[in-house]
This record gives structure tokens, C-alpha cells and sequence, in this order.
């Protein structure tokens, strides 16, 4: 356990070093210096940036002047509420179609449900996007185009999730304004999370065949405990082993999917800034940037090592 | 109970992938696809960037307002999409089997290195290889397009760098894998040198991994490109590069919809074609991989 | 034996699953359910109506909320006409100055001191942290100008302490002083006659700022709060600002002046033109803001109503005179006459623009109507190039600006078509473009063979083309990209800029305009119309030439179920 302990500890260490490394090259393009350092060798250089980081001075946009960091925490919000939002959509629907997949093995509806998945995971997420707009928010009118919320509610942003703000406003509009939130979050949270969900519904399926077929389910069916507890309970846990093995993999692709999808729906999150950024040529902005939402996946990967862990003793020897 | 056994021979692996319903299907589309990228410059109708300056936004043929001069209709500055299409194709296609080239060569250099070197080095390199490959490959892409400039050769740069990770881990893993096996023991201690273990003993093991790593990095490499390119970083128009086009084309996406379905359309039945081949390569070559 | 009883097994459990697909199946149901209880929306126009909240679509993220700090238009937006006022301003929808703050002015005879009478009767916004105790005084027009001006000011150095505005317009070495002579006068010494200084101040860079609010901020130990937490006069006050999504704006009730508005008002953040299309289209934004000669299409052949005036503006392609072969004034004219502007009106603009054959647009007083357009001729256009020696042609660069302006849509289209039009005259053109920090500091480096650009005027004194783009001292540091330096001409402009008289003015541009045919620096494109999208319900609207946006006087009608006909403006 300790020397697991170590090891990720030490991949912590080299990730940040790695990346501080690009960032601080990014930093360096910029023509109006991100920090200002005392030495002139680019390495002293180098652990002047650590130190700028950990006092939590990251830059400041050379565009606007705002902190990078300020700026990160006001866009970050949206990105979460929407990222959050689409692993939901993406885990429960792709659970549940990947279940019913699994119980109908061999059958129309199986093949239906895998060819689709199979679809959703080689679609390219810029195109579908645009598709899901035409189709339903400029023909049939059905979701708004783009932003979180109407202006008719005049939203004071305390935590900048939407989804909690209007309901902190509920003295005021009731729920109307938290359904209209929602409203607009179902667009964007669908096209982000039609390729996970195609990966978890293919994965809960195969695992689940394995986990049925295997001995350890026969016995408990022989034992006579019931159906929807062996599916629910027995088989669904392991099955959901893999699942969270590849967790690491689907958060690259949703971080990737949200760039894009805040760009199609112009989601006012951190993938919108960044790509403004890129185009406008803050490197102040884009260094931070990326670093944070590095440090995020990092976070993310990390947590996910520790949770495989904990439930999977044979996971702590290290392989 | 006893698992049922498998007494008959194994089937070779062209056979588990003839078998194999959609793979073959897409095997066929991707075919078809690679033709007309091949021929595309003979079969186009018109040049790609020739703009007919009167026939601007024409919509396909299936449209009433169609021109069977302009098969799939024309883009806003009246180009011919069907020839843009097949040009994007070939410049699509070339640029993916491009950047996928290099980054399995590179990548399998590196991994092979990797095997070989001091066990305190290869961990730190295998660390930064992972540190690569859980990082959101948009997101590196994009960094590192910051830092070099946006356009075309910049973005396969990127491209390539955001592959290599893969195949790096994929080579080093089986390299080590099989240099742990009694009989690669024995043949260390008969006094085989190393490159002569590695071509002969290691090299052929670890080949059905690195066919099923190649086909699926073209789907990654394909989509990526076409990703910078929609967002502007990639490729610049007027290239016809289907990423490029459909980012030209959200302009119109109201009144012309055809600019913005058909480059999506072939980029989708492109990557779909090669996930489904993907599959069935691996269904043969590799049953374990089978998940 | 085994087999069997495995494949009984199996069928067992499958069949016993099969009844149980209800629980995914509910999950689905409920999920679905989700989605669509959220999808009963109510028309959000009305909603909007009933509050009196007008939403303007526009094009981006202001990089600042003070005028003076910055250059870009999008910023100028949404601060100049919104927050703040100026001394003076134009009257809506024209280039002709009037009153604002000050109520009337004089100007000495030798042009060189402007007196200004302010208004008595103009109260600054208040905020939760600031209460205004006094209305407009001197005061307030000396802190706004000497910040800018002087570098011991207290403010100077505030937020960055750079004014790219009044620094590149030179203000620091034209304004010799600024003095209060009284609490509702002050008096501007200049150090040279400047006849477009008026227009000067019209500018948003001379927005009023209120020196009580830097006080109150000084004691607060927050002085860069006056540029993000605004304080104006203007017809709005500033509520709250998300970057990139949105801001928001309430009604000022105590403005000075009487003109209706709206109650709310919000700035949509929407970057992409296809996107803010979209949104107008689906209803979701009242006003557009730049629509893409293709949106204007549309619009007009669905009714949508399209604002729209001949905007002050330029697109030219400018050729670097100092590079061979454009230093040869035979090989400018020869490529001016073998470029259809005819289909680049059509293709790139849509026809939303007129045919450009002077630097300035027709509706300046100072525009030469006898200069009549070059004919496009690729015969004549061939010969010239062999009487320059060229016959066999030549290859160039192109530099096509990679941004999208009003008054150049698509410079890479342009290029593209140019490049064509070339080709037919033995020229090979080469297309180049960088991201727009790049171009911009590449071409000042005249790096670059010729280049496709545009102006559009800050102010509507036609010196503000002529000056900035086409000067020898623009030349060496500024907009002219040409790199063009005729003395004769130059002599010309200075003249038209330092007489106080619009007639003698107005001769000495007349001969400017002339010498800029003969020597032909750039080939003149076109002047685009400036336009905005607006929504049946909403009257009022006007669009400035110079481009600003401005929503004094804009008002929503109440949109009755049982009429569905537009009354007029009550």
C-alpha cells in the first residue's frame, strides 16, 4: 500500500513538472512578459515561475488585464455544470442501454443499441453538434441556440452554476428559471456525452455477459437470490470494474468534447476562453489555462487510481 | 462447472475478419472511400477552387432547385462541392496516413528503446508517456499549437506528438512482456545479441498489437485534424480539407445545409469505416484484446 | 453433456432477464422524462417585452469598460454611447456634430482655443458603492482628459497607464492645456489650429469620466475600479458583466436627456456571426450585430428588417510602393485596372457595399465627384505593363487581413478572387495570411508586396482617412501600408487639416483626391454599408456611420396577441 502510495505520488511529481515545463514555455511567447523575473537564465527562470504559481500568481490577460486566475474561477463553473451534467446523461443512459442490451443479447434490439453506439463513438462531436442545432433548435425550435439561460431572469451569479443560482432565486421565479437553465443545458450536455455514453453502453454490456456467464453468478443463481439482485447488485459491480478502469480515458474525452462543444454552442465555459485566447494570442491566458485544466485531469486521473484501489484489493500490489 | 474446450484449430485471422459482418462492410466503404481519394483528381468534375461566380449556394441535385451541372450543389463562392469533397478526401486521407506513419515509427522507436535502457529511466519515460495519454489530446493540441503558430503543418505536428504516446507504451509493454518469457531467458543466455532477439523473437509477437494500435490511431488522427481544422487552427482555406469546410460552412448552416452535411458525412463514414475495420482486425489478430 | 446444461443455463437466465428489463427501461423513461419537462419553453420574446428587456447579440468580449483605455470597436460599444457621453456628439444616424454635455462652444479665430459651456444639469450614476453628492462640472472634464494627458497624474497610471487612443492620435503634443474658467466651463488650448477636433471629441475616447467616483475610489483603495466598475452619464448604467457571456445594463432614470429607452438592456456575447444569426433567427436576441452580407440576404428576402447606412469606411488593396515592381506608379494602375471589382462586390459583399473610387466615402463633404472610377479593362491593363516594361509578368504577394470587418467581410475570398483576375495578366499572386497580432506587425515591418485591408473612420472629419492611412509620417509609423509618401499630397492633407475654413478645406482635398488617382497606391474596393438585424418589435433603431452602436431612442412595442400589425411609436 505505501509503495503504491509512493509511486503515484512520484507520477504526481513528474506530471506537474512536465507540465509546468510547457506552460512556462507558453508563458515565455508571450511579447508583454507574464512575469517579471530577476534572472536571466532561462532555468533560474524557470523556478522563478514555480514560485509566481504557488503564490497563485498566474499572469494577467494581456488583453483585458484580469487575473488568469480570477478569470479561470468565473468561467470554470459553466464547464463543470456542463461537464457534470453530460457524465450523468452518459452514465445513466449508457448503463441502462448497455443493461438492456445485455438482457436481449443476440437480438434486434441488441443490434440495434450496438450498431448506434458503435455510430456515437465514430461520430465527429463538431458535426453532431451542428446537426443537433439544425435539427432542433433552428427547424423544429424545440432548444435555444446558445447560452445558459434567458435574460428575462435576471440571474445574480453567486456560484456561477447555473443550475444552483436559479434555485437560490427561487423567491423570484420559482422554478421557471431552473427549468429554463435546464433547458438550455440539454443541448450542449447531449452532444458531449454521446461518445462516452456509446463507450459505457458497450462496456456495461460486454462486462455484464462476462460477469453473467461467469461461475460466481450461476452459483448465486442456484442459491436462489433473485434476478433483480443479481443483475443490480452481483453483476452490475463487477461489470462496473472496467468501467471505471477506462474513467481516466473518458475524461480526456470529454475535456477534449468540451472545447468543442463550447465553441459550437458558444458555452461562455473555459474551452471558449481558451480558444479566444488562442486566436487572440494571450499567452498569459493560455498558459494558466491549459495548466489548470491540467491539473484538473491530473486530479481527476489520480482520484480514479485511488478509487480503483480501495475497491480492488489486488489492484494495490503494484502489477 | 468446466468451461467447454477448445479442442479445433484456430482459424487464421483473414478468415475471423471475413466472417466479421461489419467489418467487411466496412472494409468495402473504406475501399471505396480510398478509390475515390486515389482517382479523385481524374473524376472531379471542375477544379476545387475554381469559383463559379454565378452559381453560388446551388443546392444537390435531389433538391428541385439542383443543377446536374453541380452535383452536390456549390459552396458560397459557387465551388463545385462534389470536387471539393474528393480533393478533401485525398488531402484528408494523405495527411492522416502521414501523420499516423510517423508517429508509429517514431512512437515504436522510442518504445523499443525504451525495453533496453536502465529500468530507472524507462520508468520516468514511461511516466511522461502516460502523463501524454491521459492528457485531453485537444487540449495538447491545442497548447501546442499556441506555441508554434495555427496552420496546417503546425497542426500535424501536434497531431503527431498527441499519437506517439500510444504507440511508445503499446512497444515498450510487449517488448517487455516478451523479454520476460522463459524462452527469450534461454536465449539471452545462449549469447543472442539483442537486436538479432529483437527481430526475430520479439519483433513478430508484438506486431498484431502495433495493426490494431495503427488502424485506430487513423480514426484519432483523422478526427483530430479535422477538429483543429473546424476550430481554425488547422488547415486554412481555401484548402479543401473537410474540417476546414465544415468550419466555413456554419456560416450558411441555415440556408445551406448541404455545405455543412456532406464534409461532416465524409468524415463520419470515413472514421465509422475504419472503427469497424479496426474492429474486426482486432477481433482477429488478437483475440485477448477482445472486449 | 456439459455443453447442454451450460446452454440451459444461459437461456435461463437471459429469459428470467428479459422480465426484468423494466428497471433499465424506467431509467431511460425517467431520463427522457428529464429532458423533456425542461422542453416546454414559453415564448421568450414576450417574456422579454413584458420586463421592457431589449437583448443585442454582439460580437465579442469589451477588452476594458473604459473608452480611453482601448481601440477595438466591440469595446467602444459598449461603453461610449452606453455608460458615458462626450463633449459632443452626433446627431443620431448622421456625421453631423452636436451638443452633449456641453451645451454650446466657441472657437477663437485663430483656431487655436475651443471654450466649452457645459451642461448644469447632469447627474452621474450611482452605485452601491458610490452615491453621487454633485452633477457635471470642469472638474469631471479635467480628470477625464488629464489621466490621458499627464503622466503625474494621479490616474495615469492606472490600469496599465497606456491610452493607445489619444497617444496615437497625438493629443499629448495638440493639446497645450486644458483649463477650468469657470464650474461649468472649460477652456482647450491647442498648440496648432486642428480643424477636425470637434470630431476629435465626438470620439469615444473622450468619454466623461466623474472625478468624485476616482476620489471615492482612492479612499476605497481601489482606483482601478473606475474602469470595471463603471460610472457614466450616459442613457445606462452598468449592472454586472460575465465574461463572454453577457452584460447587462438597467435604464438611468435621472438622464439628462429625454429620449426613450429601454428598461434593460443586455449585450449577448456571441463571437461567431453564423451563431449570432442563429440566435436572432431563433428569436433569442432583439438586435444583431454585424450580419454577414449573406444574413443581410436572407433577411431581406424573409422581411426581417435590416438597419443599414453607408458606412464610413474603406476596403482597399494597397500596394507597398517601396518594393518593386510597385515603385513603378504605371505597374499600380495596370493592377487596378485588371481586377473586376463588379464580382467582388457581388461575391464578397452581396452587394451590401458601394464600388469605392476615392480614399474617402461619397457621403464626405470633401469627396471629388469629377474623378470618375477606373474601368476594368485586362486589355489596357496588359499594355500599361509593357510600356512599364513587364510584359512577361511578375509574381507578387497578396496579404489578405484574416479578421472579419464590416468593411471587409472576407479578405481571403477577396484574395482568392483577385488572385484569379491576376493570373489572366501573366501575375502570379501568392495568398498570405497570419494571425491578425502577426499581420499587423509584419506589415508595419512592410514586409509584405501588397495587401488587402480596410478603415473605418473613429470620426467623421475626412482627415481622419487621409492622415492616418496616406501621410508620409503614417508611412514611417502608422496605417500606411502602402508606405506611400507624396510630398505634393502631403503638403495638401496638412493643409486641409490646420485651415478653419470648409470651403478652402474642401479645395485642398478635392486636389488630394486627384493625385491619389494619378499615383494610385491603392486600388479603392469598396465602402460598406454598416448594418444591424433587428426584430419586428423593436422601433427606433439607427446605425451611425462611424459604426458605433448607440441605443438612445430604441424602444420594444408590446407585441398584443390580438394585433398582429406594428403601431407606430407612441
Amino acid at each position: 500500500m505505501f509503495a503504491t502510495l509512493l509511486k503515484q505520488l512520484s507520477t504526481l511529481v513528474i506530471s506537474l513538472l512536465g507540465l509546468t515545463v510547457l506552460t512556462f514555455i507558453l508563458s515565455l511567447q508571450s511579447e508583454t512578459p507574464v512575469h517579471q523575473f530577476q534572472s536571466d537564465h532561462v532555468v533560474v527562470q524557470y523556478f522563478e515561475y514555480l514560485q509566481f504559481l504557488l503564490n497563485g500568481d498566474w499572469g494577467t490577460s494581456s488583453i483585458h488585464k484580469r487575473s488568469v486566475l480570477k478569470d479561470f474561477l468565473q468561467h470554470f463553473p459553466a464547464t463543470i455544470e456542463l461537464i457534470v451534467f453530460a457524465m450523468v446523461l452518459a452514465v445513466t443512459a449508457g448503463l441502462g442501454l448497455g443493461i438492456l442490451a445485455s438482457t436481449r443479447r443476440g437480438g434486434w434490439l441488441d443490434n440495434t443499441l450496438m450498431t448506434s453506439s458503435l455510430v456515437g463513438y465514430s461520430m465527429p462531436i463538431f458535426w453532431w453538434g451542428m446537426l443537433l442545432v439544425l435539427l432542433f433548435s433552428l427547424t423544429l425550435g424545440w432548444t435555444p441556440v446558445a447560452g445558459r439561460i434567458d435574460f428575462a431572469y435576471d440571474i445574480e451569479p453567486y456560484t456561477r452554476f447555473m443550475l444552483i443560482d436559479t434555485l437560490l432565486h427561487h423567491n423570484q421565479y420559482g422554478f421557471a428559471a431552473f427549468l429554463n437553465a435546464l433547458h438550455h443545458l440539454i443541448l450542449p450536455a447531449v452532444t458531449l456525452s454521446t461518445i462516452p455514453m456509446a463507450i459505457v453502453a458497450r462496456m456495461t454490456r460486454s462486462s455484464l455477459l462476462a460477469v453473467l456467464k461467469s461461475e460466481y453468478i450461476r452459483t448465486a443463481r442456484s442459491k436462489g437470490i433473485s434476478k433483480q439482485r443479481i443483475i443490480w447488485v452481483h453483476a452490475l459491480r463487477n461489470a462496473l470494474q472496467p468501467i471505471l478502469t477506462i474513467g481516466g480515458v473518458q475524461i480526456s474525452i470529454i475535456m477534449s468534447g468540451v472545447i468543442i462543444t463550447e465553441y459550437i454552442f458558444a458555452w461562455p465555459g473555459i474551452g471558449k476562453w481558451l480558444l479566444e485566447a488562442v486566436s487572440r494570442r494571450d499567452f498569459a491566458t493560455i498558459q494558466g489555462g491549459v495548466l489548470a485544466l491540467s491539473i484538473i485531469v491530473i486530479a481527476f486521473n489520480l482520484a480514479l487510481d485511488f478509487i480503483g484501489i480501495y475497491l480492488n484489493p489486488r489492484l494495490r500490489r503494484p502489477s | 462447472m468446466i468451461k467447454p474446450m477448445v479442442t479445433s484449430q484456430p482459424k487464421p485471422s483473414w478468415v475471423i475478419f471475413s466472417q466479421n459482418k461489419g467489418a467487411m462492410i466496412g472494409l468495402v466503404v473504406l475501399l471505396l472511400i480510398l478509390l475515390m481519394a486515389l482517382i479523385g483528381p481524374w473524376i472531379a468534375p471542375y477544379d476545387p477552387a475554381h469559383q463559379f461566380n454565378s452559381k453560388v449556394l446551388i443546392p444537390p441535385i435531389w433538391d428541385s432547385a439542383g443543377d446536374f451541372q453541380y452535383f452536390l450543389g456549390t459552396d458560397d463562392l459557387g465551388r463545385d462541392m462534389l470536387s471539393r469533397l474528393l480533393y478533401g478526401a485525398r488531402l484528408s486521407l494523405q495527411l492522416t496516413f502521414v501523420v499516423v506513419l510517423i508517429a508509429a515509427l517514431v512512437g515504436v522507436m522510442i518504445g523499443a528503446a525504451a525495453a533496453f535502457i536502465n529500468p530507472t529511466l524507462r520508468s520516468l519515460l514511461m511516466r511522461i508517456m502516460d502523463l501524454l495519454l491521459s492528457f485531453p489530446s485537444l487540449l495538447l493540441a491545442i497548447a501546442i499549437v499556441a506555441i508554434i503558430g495555427p496552420g496546417l503543418p503546425n497542426a500535424i505536428y501536434a497531431v503527431i506528438i498527441v499519437l506517439i504516446p500510444q504507440f511508445v507504451r503499446i512497444t515498450q509493454s510487449s517488448i517487455s512482456e516478451e523479454l520476460n518469457k522463459d524462452y527469450v531467458m534461454a536465449a539471452k543466455l545462449d549469447g543472442a545479441k539483442r537486436l538479432r532477439l529483437l527481430t526475430h523473437h520479439v519483433w513478430p509477437n508484438i506486431v498484431p498489437a502495433l495493426i490494431v494500435q495503427l488502424t485506430f490511431s487513423f480514426s484519432t488522427a483523422l478526427l483530430d485534424i479535422a477538429a483543429l481544422g473546424f476550430l481554425g487552427l488547422g488547415a486554412q482555406p481555401p484548402m479543401a480539407e473537410w474540417g476546414t469546410m465544415l468550419s466555413e460552412s456554419r456560416a450558411f448552416i441555415q440556408f445551406a445545409p448541404w455545405t455543412m452535411t456532406l464534409p461532416g458525412l465524409a468524415i463520419f463514414m470515413t472514421v465509422l469505416s475504419i472503427n469497424l475495420v479496426g474492429d474486426g482486425v482486432r477481433d482477429a489478430l488478437d483475440p485477448r484484446l477482445n472486449r | 453433456m456439459i455443453d447442454k446444461s451450460n446452454e440451459n443455463n444461459d437461456l435461463m437466465i437471459n429469459r428470467s432477464l428479459n422480465r426484468d428489463t423494466y428497471w433499465p427501461t424506467t431509467l431511460l423513461m425517467s431520463l427522457a422524462a428529464l429532458i423533456c419537462c425542461s422542453c416546454t419553453s414559453d415564448n421568450s420574446q414576450n417574456k422579454r417585452s413584458q420586463k421592457d428587456l431589449l437583448v443585442y447579440c454582439s460580437e465579442g468580449s469589451p477588452d476594458s469598460f473604459n473608452p480611453q483605455l482601448v481601440t477595438s470597436g466591440t469595446s467602444y460599444d459598449a461603453t461610449a454611447n452606453i455608460i458615458y457621453n462626450q463633449l459632443v456628439t452626433y446627431k443620431p444616424g448622421t456625421t453631423e456634430i452636436a451638443p452633449s454635455l456641453a451645451e454650446s462652444w466657441e472657437i477663437s479665430a485663430d483656431g487655436l482655443r475651443y471654450t466649452f459651456n457645459l451642461r448644469d444639469d447632469v447627474p452621474f450614476h450611482g452605485s452601491q458603492i458610490f452615491t453621487p453628492s454633485r452633477t457635471l462640472n470642469a472638474d469631471d472634464v479635467l480628470f477625464s482628459f488629464n489621466r490621458q494627458r499627464l503622466s503625474d497624474h494621479p490616474y495615469h497610471g492606472i490600469s496599465g497607464g497606456r491610452y493607445p487612443y489619444f497617444t496615437a492620435q497625438s493629443m499629448g503634443q495638440l493639446i497645450k492645456d486644458i483649463r477650468k474658467t469657470g464650474e461649468h466651463q472649460v477652456e482647450f488650448v491647442l498648440t496648432r489650429p486642428e480643424s477636425p477636433f470637434l470630431s476629435i471629441l465626438a470620439t469615444p475616447f473622450a468619454s466623461i469620466l466623474s472625478a468624485e467616483y476616482a476620489k471615492q475610489l482612492n479612499r476605497l483603495r481601489q482606483p482601478e475600479w473606475i474602469d470595471s466598475k463603471p460610472i457614466g452619464t450616459g442613457p445606462f448604467r452598468f449592472e454586472r458583466y460575465e465574461p463572454d457571456a453577457y452584460i447587462r445594463y438597467k435604464r438611468f432614470d435621472d438622464y439628462f436627456s429625454e429620449n426613450k429607452r429601454v428598461k434593460n438592456l443586455v449585450f449577448a456575447i456571441t463571437p461567431d456571426a453564423a451563431m449570432r444569426f442563429a440566435r436572432f433567427s431563433a428569436g433569442e436576441c432583439d438586435v444583431m450585430s454585424y450580419p454577414l452580407p449573406v444574413h443581410l440576404r436572407v433577411a431581406q428576402k424573409n422581411d426581417l428588417e435590416v438597419v443599414q447606412t453607408p458606412g464610413l469606411n474603406v476596403a482597399y488593396w494597397a500596394f507597398n510602393t517601396e518594393k518593386p515592381p510597385f515603385h513603378d506608379a504605371k505597374v499600380r494602375q495596370a493592377l487596378t485596372m485588371a481586377v473586376d471589382r463588379e464580382a467582388i462586390l457581388q461575391t464578397v459583399y452581396d452587394r451590401q457595399a458601394t464600388q469605392a473610387t476615392n480614399p474617402i466615402p461619397p457621403s464626405s463633404w470633401a469627396y471629388n465627384n469629377s474623378i470618375s472610377k477606373v474601368t476594368y479593362s485586362k486589355r489596357k491593363a496588359m499594355e500599361l505593363l509593357k510600356e512599364a516594361g513587364y510584359e512577361n509578368g511578375f509574381s507578387i504577394d497578396i496579404w489578405a487581413m484574416p479578421i472579419q470587418r464590416a468593411y471587409n467581410p472576407n479578405a481571403r475570398k477577396m484574395a482568392e478572387m483577385i488572385q484569379q483576375d491576376l493570373a489572366d495578366i501573366n501575375v502570379d499572386a501568392r495568398i498570405i495570411t497570419y494571425e491578425w497580432g502577426t499581420f499587423l506587425s509584419r506589415l508595419s515591418q512592410g514586409l509584405h508586396h501588397s495587401v488587402l485591408l480596410g478603415w473605418n473612420a473613429d470620426n467623421a472629419d475626412p482627415n481622419n482617412f487621409f492622415s492616418p492611412l496616406l501621410s508620409c509620417n503614417s508611412a514611417i509609423s502608422g496605417n500606411n501600408y502602402a508606405k506611400w509618401c507624396n510630398n505634393q499630397f502631403d503638403e495638401l492633407i496638412l493643409k486641409g487639416r490646420t485651415s478653419s475654413e470648409q470651403d478652402e478645406r474642401k479645395q485642398y482635398y478635392l486636389k488630394a483626391q486627384e493625385i491619389f488617382k494619378r499615383e494610385a497606391p491603392w486600388l479603392t474596393i469598396a465602402h460598406a454599408n454598416n448594418s444591424v438585424l433587428v426584430q419586428p418589435e423593436v422601433s427606433g433603431m439607427m446605425v451611425s456611420p462611424i459604426g458605433n452602436i448607440n441605443f438612445e431612442g430604441v424602444t420594444l412595442e408590446q407585441q398584443s396577441v390580438d394585433s398582429g400589425t406594428q403601431g407606430v411609436t407612441p
